[in-house]
């Protein structure tokens, strides 16, 4: 791996930390990548689906789950883990992480991690090959490529110090906020970086500078490098060791800051935790003399560094190392942009014409386009184009169900809505308003147990137990007057298309064998038409490749029992305008109708 | 700091309170008390019989070695192993009276460097073990690198610091180590002097110990020496550090554990209390030291590394002599731990005008941020200099502000009109200028 990250490198964003998120698209935008540097967003106290950001002047949603596991599952190409957890869990959540693989590289921003854990967390990252920076950072960049969280601050600051694209350094440092003020100096004393990574502070960080001193050594944009080192640690020596052995060919400009130190005993903490010097080889200025010694370029001070830079850099350039920039076309983001209030995913009124899921209504409006209103409903509802089958099922289903008659509670509420007086649309919510659990609800609860039985491998006995258990009858089982030797007709009429069209029926293959034991207990017992629909559904959402998931959702979020409202919706309109045709006058229910039992309310 | 040491009172306790867990095999009497002075030892013999009972010794326990050599451990009245609660409580009273001069380091039994002078405030009083040499034994572990070292030797006590690299047997272990092998090489490497019959018991001690030192996430710890009697483990000595980062999850197991000063060292100052209290209750970053208050040259600067350069470029073109703190706030403070920090300082700086009569300089230093507010920040430093403004002109100060990062450039434009509104010298400069020149500036002014 001779880079870090490339302009296709995407990250899964641990915690939901919107402004770190932002300045990760801001940057995309800029860029100009095709895809957003974060994939997807772990929040595990969260229950949105996803979450808004600005791309630019528009908003895209960049999808949240609860677990590491869930968004890798979802976007297994993200291999970049942006650990984001505090110290706390810091070390839990990367762990998680390492165990499930297919993470070239981690970023950790938690500081003040307990050091035996950080040690363990390093050492097992090391073990399955994946590139930890941090603990205790503000991340890297690969200018021009991806950025992580708000390293290089805000977007102006990132243009001001050439950080939209690849320059010629590989700058390495501790500190994070001096690793911004490098990228600055580099940017006015030279042309750039090629790749960045601040290391972090704690005593204890993944990778070293070595690590990423010998990646940047096989990146061919990377001329020459820059070490910021501090007091405290040996790391800078395993560099002197490679330049030694000629693993490092590549010219290096290093400071190491905190030469201060020497001046007061270890009392006194200069910057961070890992800025501690344990005897003379870890005080700055050892370390300074011994890279210089070694053939780096080193300044006198920090003051003088940023000639050296120049120095040096004006020497390649001279000699032909590094030749000319071409400055890339770049977007510029809105200073000022509006958060949307609402978010539509279906249909778009925005151009010539209107347009469902993508399709101009003209395109599936008359019958020449040979669509229907199970294409239209596909289309709105799922946001797909069904196959025939399913469209056609989608029909049948809407078809049956679109009246039961007058004495059913939601045509009689209608009726007598519509008797009071009222307008088509007070009558047709009446009616409505009484769908629920009793009314129309046994399509969404067939479904669900059915399938739940199913997907447990119950046996038709272990089924009816587990109801009994619950102490509900089974949703879709039972009929008023028909059994198997007198069938409801529309379920035959349903059963008949689906083993005709369907590619398979495993839900109602199941079904009926539960109803062979039911109707062996009574008569009556048969599968019922809501029942039959709630099951074909769910096996054409399987034929058609929905995950078992995405079918629960279907199931809990009340699709099932949309058919039945759009259904039902004709034939309740149908009883409002047979009540205004009839000019039937108010309806009062007649009292020999009503058991009275008053009793006397009581004082306590 | 992530290492901070603790008292050998309560090094003692840690392992007391896990004995069972680790050392199953051994038994530890823990007859050990901290007092702070004669009296509390005399009221403590009432419900502690073997302070009545037994032959005492009494030392300081207040993190410095070498103090057999400093003479400040009480071990004989006129033969070794006399110190009756008498002479102890007589004795502590004594050495807390007056300051005492401590020397750190020793060449043989003579004094090196220089010796610190403070009060002796708290002494540590346990039973006097009598023993033989050949009971004695050394043991310790700390990170070293990458790896977990543990060091061991048949000897304790002073003859093993003279003797380091042939008396003590050192032994590496990787982070990933599992116990099983920590313990098989422990056994393969039990110093050659232990006895043979002692071996096996030391290995096991060794392996507890060991154990003990990782889980419960000490940085450092040392027995030197420790005595087996038989199953029979007695500390005499023990130096300790903790990794305090562990702190959130080691509240049980370490109990009520305390970080105090080392002797000699200032005690802190209420200032810098109050900072590291407001560092503590905030999510940000707010660190301060003082190294010489009547200096005339203040930092105020954003960043764990910016500070240091700073630091690193005032000692340069400055010398430390007009250097007169250390510290930095980072990780995005809100405006009002800004204020409070600014405040702090101020306060300190405007206490004494400099003795040669110069004009004193405030650095309002910093790189470019990354995600800090700069406005925001600047905001709460605008509000101290609001209230000691007055303090501020008294005393003569110059200003000189350096910074970059989000809304750097309504933060300097602010800082600059707050300042010249308040008639104080100010001079302000954003990414343009390199990170530590306005150091130069205010020198060369």
């Amino acid at each position: 791996m001779a880079k870090l990250y490339t302009k296709d490198t995407q990250a899964i964003f641990w915690n939901n930390n919107t402004s770190a998120i932002q300045r990760m698209l801001d940057y995309d935008y800029t860029i100009q990548r095709k895809k957003p540097s974060v994939a997807a967003i772990v929040a595990p106290t969260s229950s949105n689906k996803f979450e808004k950001f600005f791309y630019g002047p528009d908003e895209v949603m960049i999808p949240s789950f609860k677990t590491t596991a869930a968004a890798k599952a979802a976007q297994p190409q993200a291999d970049v883990f942006l650990n984001f957890a505090s110290f706390r869990t810091a070390y839990e959540v990367t762990m998680e992480a390492l165990d499930m693989g297919g993470f070239s590289s981690m970023m950790i921003t938690a500081e003040g991690i307990p050091e035996r854990l950080a040690r363990r967390m390093n050492a097992y990252a090391r073990e399955k090959n994946v590139t930890v920076i941090g603990p205790a950072t503000v991340g890297a960049i690969a200018p021009g490529a991806f950025k992580i969280a708000n390293v290089g601050g805000t977007i102006e600051n990132i243009v001001q110090s050439k950080l939209h694209r690849a320059g010629s350094c590989g700058l390495v440092t501790r500190s994070g906020g001096l690793f911004n003020e490098l990228a600055n100096i580099i940017a006015i004393n030279a042309d750039g970086i090629a790749e960045g990574v601040a290391i972090g502070g704690d005593r204890f960080v993944g990778s070293v500078f070595i690590d990423n001193m010998l990646r940047m050594e096989e990146n061919p944009e990377v001329k020459y490098m820059i070490l910021l080192g501090e007091v405290g640690g040996t790391e800078e020596y395993k560099v002197i060791e490679a330049i030694k052995a000629g693993k490092i060919k590549k010219p290096i400009i290093a400071w190491c800051i905190g030469t201060i130190a020497k001046y007061y005993d270890s009392g006194v903490q200069f910057g961070h935790a890992g800025a501690s010097a344990n005897g003379e080889m870890e005080t700055a200025e050892y370390k300074n003399r011994a890279m210089a010694e070694a053939g780096i370029y080193v300044p006198s001070s920090f003051n003088d560094l940023p000639n050296k830079i120049k120095e040096v850099y004006e020497k390649l350039k001279a000699t032909g190392v590094i030749g000319d920039i071409p400055e890339p076309a770049m977007s510029v983001c809105p200073s000022v942009r509006k958060s949307k209030e609402f978010i539509c995913t279906i249909s778009d009124d925005r151009g010539d014409e209107a347009t469902y899921a993508g399709f101009p209504i003209s395109s599936v409006a008359t019958p020449d386009t040979g669509k229907g209103i199970g294409d239209v409903v596909s289309l709105l509802w799922f946001k797909k184009q069904y196959p025939k089958w399913a469209t056609e099922f989608i029909e049948t289903v809407i078809k049956t169900v679109a009246d039961h008659g007058p004495a059913v509670s939601g045509a009689h509420n209608a009726k007598v809505t519509a008797r009071a007086g009222k307008s088509v649309v007070e009558s047709l919510v009446t009616g409505l308003l009484t769908i629920g659990p009793r009314f129309g609800g046994a399509i969404d609860g067939a479904a669900e147990h059915f399938k739940y039985a199913h997907d447990n491998n119950l046996t038709p006995a272990e089924f009816l137990n587990h109801m009994k258990k619950l102490g509900i009858p089974i949703p879709g089982i039972g009929h008023r007057i028909k059994s198997l030797k007198n069938p409801d007709l529309r379920v035959e009429g349903l059963k008949k298309f689906a083993a005709a069209h369907f590619p398979a029926t495993p839900l109602l293959d199941y079904a009926l064998t539960v109803e062979q034991l039911t109707t062996s207990k009574k008569e009556n017992l048969i599968l019922n038409v809501d029942g039959t629909i709630g099951i074909l559904m769910v096996d054409m959402w399987r034929a058609l490749g929905y995950e078992e998931e995405e079918i629960n959702e279907f199931i809990s979020s009340g699709t099932l029992n949309s058919f039945f409202i759009l259904g039902r919706t004709i034939g309740f309109i149908g009883h409002v305008l047979d009540e205004k045709r009839l000019a039937m006058p108010m309806y009062r229910h007649p009292m020999s109708d009503i058991l009275y039992d008053v009793q006397m309310a009581e004082k306590i | 700091m992530a290492q901070k040491s603790i008292r050998e009172y309560d090094a003692k306790s840690i392992l007391a309170k896990h004995w069972d867990k680790y050392f199953p095999e051994f038994t530890y009497a823990y007859e050990t008390i901290m007092v702070q002075n004669g009296s509390e030892l005399a009221e403590a013999a009432k419900t502690k019989a073997w302070l009545q009972e037994k032959m005492l010794v009494a030392k300081p326990d207040m993190l410095f070695g070498k103090r057999g050599k400093n003479n400040l451990v009480l071990f004989r009245d006129v033969k070794p192993g006399d110190v009756t609660l008498k002479k102890a409580t007589t004795w502590i009273d004594e050495k807390s009276a007056t300051p005492q001069s401590v020397y750190f380091s020793f060449d043989g039994d003579t004094p090196k460097g220089e010796a610190k002078t403070d009060m002796l405030t708290h002494f540590v009083v346990e039973p006097f073990t009598p023993h033989s040499q050949e009971e004695e034994y050394y043991i310790s572990a700390t990170c070293v690198g990458d790896n977990d070292m543990l060091y061991m030797s048949a000897e304790g006590g002073m003859e093993v610091e003279q003797g380091w690299a042939e008396k003590v047997t050192e032994v590496a272990f990787a982070i990933t180590d599992t116990e099983e092998q920590i313990a098989t090489k422990i056994r393969a490497n039990v110093p050659a002097d232990v006895a043979a019959a002692d071996k096996a018991k030391f290995a096991e001690f060794a392996i507890g110990f060991f154990r003990a030192y990782r889980e419960l996430n000490f940085a450092y710890l040392e027995i030197n020496p420790f005595v087996m009697q038989g199953n029979r483990i007695e500390l005499l000595d023990m130096v300790a550090k903790l990794d305090d980062t562990a702190g959130f999850m080691m509240a049980q197991q370490w109990g009520n554990v305390e970080y105090p000063t080392s002797f000699g060292m200032e005690e802190k100052s209420p200032e810098v209390l109050a900072i590291e209290d407001a560092d503590s209750k905030s999510g940000a970053s707010l660190k301060l030291t003082i190294l010489k208050p009547e200096a005339r040259i203040w930092t105020m600067v954003a960043g764990g590394g910016a500070s240091v350069v700073y630091a690193d470029t005032i000692a340069d073109l400055a010398g430390i002599n007009d250097l007169a703190n250390y510290g930095e706030y980072s990780g995005g403070p809100t405006t009002s731990e800004t204020k409070f920090y600014a405040e702090t300082l101020l306060d300190l700086m405007t206490r004494h005008k400099d003795a040669q009569g110069r004009d004193k300089v405030l650095i309002i230093g910093g790189a470019i941020a990354n995600f800090t507010d700069v406005a925001k920040t600047f905001t709460g430093i605008i509000q101290a200099f609001e209230k000691y403004a007055d303090k501020m002109k008294e005393v003569g100060i110059r200003i000189y502000v350096r910074r970059g990062g989000p809304n750097y450039e309504k933060g300097l434009k602010d800082i600059k009109e707050a300042a010249d509104r308040l008639g104080l010298y100010i001079e302000v400069y954003g990414p343009e200028t390199h990170v530590t020149d306005i150091v130069r500036m205010a020198l060369e002014k």
